[in-house]
């Protein structure tokens, strides 16, 4: 797993590929700038300068403990109360680190979906539907399309519509996964972020995630954790490859997966470390 | 000796052990219920009791035990809520809380006399409330208060910390995330705690005996105002509960039949206390299909 990942020469370790999106139609949305991430003293991010494109999916790939997960949520605040983050995450022209950002509004923009699926101990709707209600939209009509719109892009209406006021906790893995999927954009948001969404699932609904998250990337900017090395390059746009808590390539995914500039980069994706 | 024999072994003794426990148990009980089932009667349930002679009941002890049991948790149910709450949902780990914990544990295993006497200079001298169920109702209010804030505690840890991630990402505050995604689904485990607590109540006396009072006035069923001396409700009226009741007929009770309402009275304590477990799971079920629709 770790070969020579620590005994890597320092002049290599500096090596950097890091280019810009800049396909016309997609503008960037999305971007960090001089980005570090502190766990008390100790660091885990040192150096995320990316820029993301628009209804694109952006992949973050690298070995464990390189720090993607935690660049992955400090871009809606999931940090906050656990590391502390210095540098600006500049969403659609605004710092999101500023006081004067409502912190819950921007994580409404901004949606996460984690590595274990974590349904509420509530029903299938209202799941979906509790935290539209909180927010003031609380006309039955309008509740049961708007359920209805996020099962249905999630790929899951087909399976549950006539279960709706049964337990999520009793769907499957998978099912449960498109569930968070489900609620995660029924609130609307901008950008989805996904930690390793397919890591507890098995092939067949990794494989309908992955056709998911291509449908909606007609409505949503993407970004995605991943492990999976073959995921990364059947569904995203752009790849970053994280290290030892740098950015050490940024481009698009074809670029990264046949012409890596970085040597880390090419053994890492050929499958010789990590 | 081979694993599998050591394992037989073990399975052996830690069988023999809970059967043991379970056959202490079912003594228990059933001594209990078959010395004390004989005395029960409708007229036992529901008459006063005498001092002197023969034929008295314990209608009055049984309803201030219940009235008791339900002032100390009204009071207890929500500082303990509170406090827990913000123990495992808002608080650092520091200095204070550590603090607090170690306050909490400590209050915990204070004796209930202890707790009683402090009742007794406080609430029903100090602050010259008498021997009433309101001076019980704080008195047991202190002494609920550590292991009912400690189990509610306890109850929030099992909730896993990926369903309040789920709760701040949809933008939920924190408190919307605790109050609307974690409460529920921590109700049944909560209500544990609660029964728990709630039959150590019931079964007190040690904190009552010098805070509620050893005396129970006649009572008038028909009048429910609060503020009549003989109302039931009035809650400045000393108090003989169930358990205190059962200490006092032992050490010092002259009537005939004595040993026979002692019995019967331990009988209804453990019954009452039964009857509560089965309605407040039925409830806590009823109550968590409501909010999960599980």
């Amino acid at each position: 797993m770790f070969v020579n990942n620590d005994v890597r020469k320092s002049e290599e370790m500096l090596e950097r590929h890091v280019t810009q999106p800049s396909e016309a139609g997609h503008p960037i949305i999305l971007s960090t700038e001089d980005l570090h991430v502190y766990y008390g003293k100790k660091e885990a991010l040192f150096e995320g300068d990316l820029q993301f494109a628009s209804n694109q999916i952006t992949a973050l790939i690298g070995p464990s403990g390189s720090g993607k997960s935690t660049f992955l949520r400090s871009l809606n605040r999931m940090n906050d109360r656990i590391a502390t983050v210095t540098g600006r995450i500049m969403y659609r022209g605004v710092d999101i680190n500023q006081p004067a950002v409502d912190v819950y509004e921007m994580r409404r923009r901004v949606g996460m979906v984690f590595q274990r699926p974590n349904p509420f101990a509530k029903s299938i709707y209202d799941n979906i539907a509790f935290a539209l209600r909180l927010r003031g939209v609380t006309g039955k009509h309008e509740l049961d399309e708007i359920v209805e719109t996020s099962l249905k892009q999630a790929a899951l209406w087909e399976q549950v519509k006539d279960d709706l006021n049964k337990s999520a906790l009793a769907l499957s893995g998978g099912q449960a996964q498109r569930l968070c999927i489900a609620r995660a954009i029924a609130v609307k948001p901008d950008i989805l972020l996904l930690d390793e969404p397919a890591s507890a699932l098995d092939p067949v609904s990794t494989g309908q995630l992955e056709d998911t998250l291509l449908e909606l990337k007609e409505n949503y900017t993407i970004i995605i954790v991943t492990h999976n090395m073959q995921q990364a390059a059947r569904i995203s746009e752009y790849t970053a490859f994280f290290n030892q808590g740098r950015v050490l390539e940024y481009d698009t995914t074809s670029q990264i997966f046949t012409n890596p500039q970085v040597q880390v980069t090419s053994d890492y994706v050929s499958g010789n470390f990590g | 000796m081979t694993s599998k024999k050591q394992n037989q072994l073990a399975i052996g003794a830690l069988y023999g052990i809970a059967g043991l426990v379970v056959l202490i148990l079912l003594a228990l009980l059933g001594y209990i219920l078959v010395s004390g089932m004989p005395k029960l009667s409708w007229h036992f349930l529901t008459s006063p009791a005498k001092a002197f002679l023969s034929g008295g009941g314990v209608g009055i002890q049984l309803f201030n035990s219940f009235y008791l049991l339900i002032l100390a948790m009204l009071i207890s149910f929500p500082i303990a809520l509170g406090a827990a709450i913000y123990l495992y949902e808002y608080a650092k780990d520091n200095w204070v809380t550590a603090t607090i914990r170690t306050a909490i544990e400590i209050l915990s295993s204070l004796p209930s006399v202890v707790v009683g006497l402090f009742g007794f200079l406080f609430f029903v001298v100090k602050l010259r409330l008498g021997f009433s169920i309101l001076s019980g109702a704080f008195a047991l209010t202190f002494f609920n208060l550590p292991l009912l804030t400690r189990s509610i505690e306890d109850s929030l840890r099992t909730i896993s910390d990926v369903q309040r991630e789920g709760g701040l990402a949809l933008g939920l505050s924190r408190w919307e995330t605790v109050t609307r995604v974690i409460l529920p689904a921590a109700v049944p485990s909560i209500l544990t705690g609660v029964i728990l607590s709630a039959g150590r109540v019931f079964g007190e006396a040690a904190a009552l005996i010098y805070t509620a009072g050893q005396s129970a006035p006649a009572l008038n069923f028909a009048d429910w105002n609060p503020f009549n001396i003989s109302s039931p409700l009035n809650p400045m009226r000393p108090a003989e509960t169930l358990a205190v009741h059962i200490w006092k007929i032992n050490s010092e009770g002259i009537m005939p039949d004595a040993k026979a309402i002692s019995s019967g009275s331990s009988a209804v304590l453990v019954l009452a206390i039964l009857l509560f477990n089965f309605a407040a799971r039925y409830l806590g079920k009823r109550l968590y299909k409501r909010l999960t629709s599980a």
